[in-house]
């Protein structure tokens, strides 16, 4: 129980992920596979993001410039009082990979829909197997 | 300007990439010749850097003057000289030879067709070169997506193929994601210099196992290893020639040498030989590989799927050889890097020749094709005495680097699953040679000229001089073995590895 409380934010995104991951694998519908890797993804995102959260810290903007004030080099900046920007900042870059993705796999699925006139993959591969 | 070549050969790709996309609206004509001389630029670089590491040892670039392990910084060694080297040649020549197949498959889709491969280079070329494992991630991302793009862009089954790649592609990236968070959490840090250093003290520790097998499962996806294979085969079949013969070649070798330099520089060889007891199932893991991909490519009548299952096989072979965990595997593995990139090469270009002039590929298309494509077929014959390994030929010598690890490693089952591919990689192409060199050509359209000798009909000379230039350099590469071992895979390798 301590450790479902105290380590949530793992929890969730391990079920996020296995909720993407069954839709890929159990949805027959091509969006609907498409979706569940877009929450796939998310998922990782979110364990990203939750990481660089800190009890009773702060965002990570210094609100005394160096210097300033209370003279030169005397303010200090303790690290524990702002919470860790790199993997938010890391996780713009994931969620441009992931809006792209998400992008390419739509076309994708409308080529097979223009090919196959539908999206539900047992009916494409029963077309598939018929020739 | 030389000092310049590592941001360069990432640069210039990339934004030649957007000049071509812009130029197509232009003029189509345009888009080649900015391609070929982006890619040469590249190969260039490329070369000039390997040239130089083996003068001066390894080169640091800080991108943007910021010092690592807060800037992002290229790191240049022997190993990813050499690999750079490959894939750029690679690319520059697979360009040239595919031109015409391209203006024939699809003549109004031309520039997004080379601004998809050049963005696609870029993203292999910055895989290797990069010394960050975030950055990795989104150059991974930039070269599968393209590649997606490029896939899809063939026959009937080729989107939906594309779709199921994406599929795998996707959760195989994700896992990479996931395993450099963990790295994260226990070193704080992305240099995958700095996470070497501060790993050994928490070699212990649970999350770094786990991130290790994350990271490999993931990277395995990408790579195709055994029970990870099912996307490729589809995906590689059904893509237009000039597509399939660009990522077959590269795109599951350099993911080959992600999972090398995790194990040579993150994680240090100590850990993942002896700490990890893994290695002994990874090998058992290759073993299955090699042996199925063998089994299956054996099933296929069609010339192009089962050259796709043969890379399946051929990835068994580089995973079990880097983690025989001693000198020679490793040897083997990263020679056959070189070897299988250009061997793949070979025998994906003769194959897009084929497609040029007779639009099919299965086993029934081929008869009398040494009468008719007597130049293509020649340097088939090289890439396939290559690929089941006969010497003078560069797919000897990785093989018997392989064989010697393994029997250094007294993993006798490793060594019978390589003479058992090579067996039946030995009964594939003779079946392929025999019915190409013996069975007279039949035409399915002209039914009365049954007894006259079939005239010469070669795909154009820009397609097969690139082709002879692979085969030559797959005997020359051979030859030179020695000297590519001696003066560079020997540098690659740490010394800790016996």
């Amino acid at each position: 129980m301590q450790m479902l409380v105290a380590k949530y934010n793992y929890w969730i995104y391990i079920t996020l992920m296995m909720i993407g991951l069954y839709a890929m694998i159990a949805k027959n519908n091509l969006v609907k596979k498409i979706v569940g890797m877009s929450i796939f993804q998310t998922a990782i995102i979110l364990f990203y993001v939750s990481i660089g959260a800190k009890r009773g810290a702060t965002i990570p903007i210094i609100e005394h410039g160096h210097g300033e004030g209370h003279g030169a080099g005397t303010h200090m900046v303790h690290a524990v009082d702002y919470i860790n920007p790199l993997p938010h900042v890391l996780m713009l870059t994931a969620i441009v990979v992931a809006v792209a993705t998400l992008g390419v796999a739509l076309a994708l699925a409308i080529r097979v829909y223009n090919r196959y006139n539908t999206l539900e993959e047992d009916e494409i591969l029963a077309q598939i197997r018929e020739k | 300007m030389s000092e310049q070549y590592p941001a360069l050969l990432v640069v210039v790709p990339l934004l030649s990439a957007l000049v071509i996309c812009v130029a197509g609206w232009v003029n189509k004509r345009l888009c080649f010749p900015i391609a070929v001389a982006a890619l040469g630029v590249a190969a260039y670089s490329c070369i000039g850097l390997l040239l130089r590491v083996l003068d001066e040892g390894v080169i640091v670039y800080k991108l943007g003057g910021w010092d690592p392990p807060m800037g992002i910084a290229y790191y240049v060694d022997h190993l990813n000289g050499l690999v750079l080297s490959v894939v750029s040649v690679v690319a520059l020549l697979n360009l040239i030879a595919s031109k015409k197949s391209i203006d024939q498959e699809f003549p109004d889709k031309i520039g997004p067709f080379y601004t998809l491969y050049v963005l696609m280079v870029t993203g292999l070329l910055g895989i290797v070169v990069t010394g960050d494992a975030f950055n990795l991630y989104v150059l991974l991302e930039i070269a599968a997506l393209t590649g997606y793009g490029l896939l899809a862009m063939g026959e009937d089954r080729a989107p939906l193929a594309a779709l199921n790649y994406l599929y795998m592609g996707t959760i195989g990236a994700c896992f990479y994601l996931l395993g450099v968070g963990y790295l994260y959490i226990v070193t704080g840090s992305l240099n995958m210099v700095d996470i070497a250093k501060i790993l050994p003290s928490l070699y212990q520790s649970k999350a770094v196992l786990g991130a290790f097998i994350i990271l490999m499962v993931g990277v395995w996806l990408k790579m195709a290893f055994f029970p990870l294979h099912a996307w490729l085969p589809n995906a590689y079949t059904y893509a237009p020639s000039a597509a399939s013969s660009l990522i077959a070649p590269l795109v599951t070798k350099v993911m080959i040498y992600v999972m090398i330099r995790f194990i040579l520089t993150v994680f240090t060889p100590e850990f993942a030989f002896n700490i990890l007891a893994v290695s002994d199932s990874i090998v058992w893991l290759a073993v299955i590989a090699i042996v199925m991909g063998a089994i299956l490519a054996l099933a296929e009548r069609n010339l192009k799927k089962m050259l796709t299952y043969i890379v399946i096989a051929e990835v068994g072979y580089m995973v079990g050889g880097a983690w025989l965990g001693n000198r020679a595997g490793m040897t083997g593995a990263i020679l056959h890097i070189v070897n299988d990139a250009l061997m793949t090469l070979c025998v994906f270009l003769v194959a897009g020749n084929i497609v040029y002039k007779l639009k099919g590929y299965a086993f029934d298309d081929l008869k009398g094709l040494y009468r008719k494509m007597p130049f293509t077929m020649t340097a088939f014959t090289v890439g396939v005495l290559s690929m089941i390994g006969v010497p003078p030929t560069c797919g000897f010598f990785s093989k018997w680097y392989l064989i010697l690890g393994a029997i250094r490693a007294e993993h006798w089952f490793f060594m019978g699953a390589l003479l058992f591919s090579s067996l039946v990689n030995a009964v594939l192409f003779f079946r392929i040679i025999e019915i190409a060199f013996f069975e007279p050509f039949t035409d399915h359209h002209a039914h009365g000229h049954d007894h006259q000798p079939e005239p010469i009909d070669e795909a154009p000379l820009s397609m097969v001089v690139p082709l002879w230039i692979v085969a030559a350099a797959l005997v020359i590469v051979g030859i030179y073995t020695s000297d590519i071992v001696t003066k560079i895979i020997q540098f690659a390798i740490p010394e800790g590895i016996l």
